[in-house]
């Protein structure tokens, strides 16, 4: 038989009344298949309103509720409840990020990250009336990148984000080679100028914790290495002329 | 407070296309309009990017489909909305699709290819071509990204995780809405000159729905508080293919590519209902269909239908089906490689909203809407799969436009300064209310009363009594609401309040909409009455316009735009 109850214990800290921040036990009655999510709104809506916790679409495609449950980075949404039991549902927020409450972490540093790599199609020739042409096969070369949801899994999982504020972080280099790896594109040697540096690219150690960590399996790390690559290749052309 | 020309509510597809409008167009001596944005969630998080089979344009790239153009698209449109869409708004978003899918490629979105490198295109319920053009199944979630990359390029400034709360309106206009910033619980007015929702629809009002958290319907009921009409409440979407349990969706894609759908005797049971177009009759069709396999003792466990993709190959779902494959392997278990998927019609879209015309204009100057917000109408009594998403941006972009010609037009009036302040403080002794008062009622308990009765009664199939059953209940929930109390007085990310916040309006809307079913006697596209099977063009060729009063909603009507179409029996 199927246990009908769960345990979670949840990292509380609220801002108003905490110095510091706390675990606190709930009991959450089960429904077959129910989510860690679901959980959540039941304690919500059941037991203590002042749970504070992101959610939007609960299909793993919006990126709101990326959290750190039972050892591991996942979303809520997509986390069922069965496997994990009979271990009690131990959640806390995104680790390494600063915890507004609760589960709610400041996201503001991953979104500046974002911002600094030119997250855009970058490309000055006219566009034709139309759609331009692109290969399948050019297409489906960034197909992995674009299942990206900017979660920021991957950027709390990262031991550099843990070291160096101005980081850019796993997210945001995957969308610049998103771009870089686009044959539309044009913006190659521009997005180069914020990546090839100490702060950029170079700073990643290959550990493939943003790999581990993508809930969206999306090889993370490969595109950083596609990068270091990029920017050899970009310097190698600047001497020889 | 806050001031800026245009405040965008809403950070969606449709949000986000009208702030790149409003932006690109110059402002009065040729400088940047100020216009801003204002999300109830980061624009990222937003339910666009949920959409996934794709977005129609008559490109005519597809194999077979080289006769497709814009009247065409308009005609399936018109039909699938069982004529009840107005027909010169269709025919400019028929014009409009091309030309703004194409807008969209050329900022970087990365739809699927055709050998020889264009758009490509799939077949979509209801449609005489394939004509839907796609990313994989994700075409929601590329466009969403694609759209918050042009606006982070423009760096439009975006208040991200802020709530509105009032729409204000003051000598006969629309001057700002107050809004919460939800990271703190403050109160704010923001003043604007022109003010455009796009705040989504209403799934959240029902309790089997693909919607997300946020799909309240909160924005439809601050216009309808301010004085504007609500259209065509009643008509509303149920999805054939949501996922049984979460009802998340699982896209008509899965069709469009080839799916098949079973009932528990493994019979193929659309035959019995659209023979011509078998599993790509429209939604409401399809959804009827699997609704009576169900009720009549076909279905599996009495709640389910089987979507069979097998016979695709695992290489085909692996390339254009990735999305619902890893959907329904997280959420049932089910890997449609290797098994059917189970299924359920579940509430989907919202085809009412907010009466607007094609440039976004309310009858509340200054005010504008677009997206699933709005009624246009486009969709009429049932919207086609994929247009969804071409509505968000042709209308986006219309409204945005629509908003720039409205303050250009604008004579320097007064600040309005005052109404602001008063409508702060209104808005401060509303949330005090709900969390000093002395109320007893549980405003959870209240909600999930509303999302059955929803489900129970204003669903696929209505019939008098029980919708005005549910007219009834909407009534008492109403009365008990007042005796309501959010428990946690903290502001910082208080959920609890939002959620009763939000309830206030979901109530209302949800009046609107079982009232004009209870109302509309007739069946016509989605809304299907099974005492009044026929759909009646003498007496209900025309829209439903619902007027807030102290009473409850106050029902008008106005007839239908017809141009080219005049409405015969639709037949698939």
């Amino acid at each position: 038989m199927a246990p009908d109850t769960a345990i979670f214990k949840i990292q509380r800290f609220d801002p108003e009344v905490d110095k510091l921040s706390y675990f606190q036990s709930y009991t959450v009655r089960l429904r077959r298949g129910m989510t860690v999510l679901e959980g959540l709104f039941d304690i919500l809506d059941q037991e203590d309103g002042s749970l504070a916790f992101r959610a939007s679409c609960r299909g793993a495609v919006c990126g709101s509720d990326a959290m750190y449950i039972n050892g591991a980075l996942r979303l809520a949404c997509n986390t069922a409840i069965a496997p994990l039991l009979p271990q009690d549902i131990t959640i806390s927020p995104l680790p390494y990020m600063r915890v507004i409450k609760d589960l709610v972490v400041d996201q503001d540093p991953f979104w500046a990250a974002y911002e600094r790599i030119k997250p855009y199609l970058i490309n000055p020739q006219t566009a034709p009336e139309r759609e331009r042409y692109q290969s399948a096969k050019d297409r489906k070369h960034i197909d992995e990148m674009l299942d990206c949801i900017l979660c920021a899994a991957c950027y709390a999982s990262c031991p550099m984000t843990w070291s160096d504020e101005v980081w850019l972080g796993p997210a945001a280099i995957l969308k610049a080679y998103r771009f870089n790896g686009d044959t539309r594109d044009k913006g190659q040697r521009e997005r180069l100028k914020v990546l090839d540096n100490e702060n950029g690219i170079w700073r990643c150690h290959t550990v493939f914790n943003c790999a581990e960590a993508c809930p969206k399996n999306i090889n993370v790390t490969w595109s950083i290495e596609a990068l270091k690559r990029q920017a050899i290749i970009n310097r190698l052309k600047f001497w020889r002329r | 407070m806050i001031y800026h020309q245009i405040l965008v509510v809403g950070g969606g597809l449709a949000g986000m296309r009208a702030a790149i409008e409003a932006w690109e167009t110059a402002g009065k001596g040729g400088q940047r309009t100020d216009v801003a944005i204002l999300s109830r969630v980061h624009p990222v998080r937003s339910h666009s990017g949920a959409a996934q089979g794709g977005v129609n344009a008559s490109f005519a790239n597809a194999e077979g489909a080289k006769d497709d153009n814009p009247e065409k698209h308009a005609f399936d449109t018109v039909k699938g909305g069982d004529y009840l869409g107005d027909q010169d708004a269709i025919e400019v978003m028929a014009l409009e699709a091309v030309p703004c899918v194409s807008e969209l490629e050329h900022w970087g979105a990365p739809f699927s290819r055709t050998p020889e490198g264009k758009i490509a295109q799939r077949p979509f319920g209801g449609a005489g071509y394939p004509r839907t053009c796609y990313s994989a199944d994700k075409t929601g979630h590329i466009m969403l990204h694609t759209l918050f990359e042009q606006t982070t390029k423009r760096q439009i400034k975006t208040y991200s995780e802020w709530m509105a709360v009032t729409l204000v309106r003051a000598g006969g206009r629309c001057v700002g809405v107050i809004a919460m910033d939800l990271l703190t619980g403050r109160l704010e007015a923001f003043r604007a000159d022109a003010v455009i929702f796009a705040t989504g629809g209403i799934g959240r009002l029902y309790q089997k729905t693909s919607n997300a958290i946020i799909n309240t319907g909160y924005g439809m009921a601050l216009a309808y508080w301010a004085g504007v009409p609500l259209e065509d409440m009643e008509f509303v979407q149920f999805h054939p293919t949501t996922l049984v349990g979460t009802n998340l969706l699982i896209s008509e894609a899965a069709r469009g590519e080839g799916g098949y759908l079973y009932n528990a005797l493994g019979e193929r049971f659309m035959k019995n209902y659209a023979p011509e177009l078998m599993e790509l009759a429209p939604r409401d069709i399809t959804a009827r269909a699997e609704q009576t396999e169900i009720d009549e003792g076909r279905g599996f466990d009495n709640i389910y239908i089987q979507l069979d993709l097998r016979h695709l190959g695992r290489a085909k779902i692996e390339e254009r089906l990735p999305g619902i494959r890893e959907l329904s392997i997280s959420y049932v278990g089910v890997d449609p490689v290797e098994k059917p998927i189970p299924i359920q019609p579940g509430q989907h879209y919202t085809m009412g909203g907010i009466d607007c015309n094609v440039a976004g204009e309310t009858a509340l100057p200054g005010f504008f809407a677009a997206g699933e917000c709005a009624c246009v109408s486009v969709h009429g009594a049932n919207r086609l799969g994929g247009n969804s998403l071409l509505e968000t941006i042709v209308f986006g972009k219309l409204a945005g436009r629509g908003a720039m010609e409205y303050i250009l037009g604008k004579q320097g009036g007064p600040t309005e300064e005052k109404e602001m302040e008063a409508a702060l403080s209104q808005a401060e002794a509303k949330v005090a209310k709900l969390i000093k008062g002395n109320g007893t009622e549980d405003l959870p308990t209240i909600r999930k009363e509303m999302e059955s009765t929803m489900t129970d009664n204003v669903g696929v199939f209505r019939e008098k009594a029980q919708i005005q059953k549910a007219v009834d209940k909407v009534r008492e929930l109403k009365d008990r609401y007042k005796r309501g109390r959010v428990k946690y007085a903290g502001r910082t990310f208080n959920q609890e309040l939002v959620r009763g916040l939000e309830l206030e309006g979901m109530l209302d809307v949800a009046e609107c909409v079982s009232l004009g079913a209870v109302v509309r006697e007739e069946s016509r596209g989605s809304h299907f009455r099974i005492d009044f099977r026929k759909r009646d063009d003498e007496k209900w060729l025309k829209h439903t316009l619902a007027y807030c009063t102290p009473e409850g909603p106050r029902l008008d009507y106005r007839p239908v735009a017809i141009t080219k179409y005049p409405p015969v029996e639709r037949k698939y």
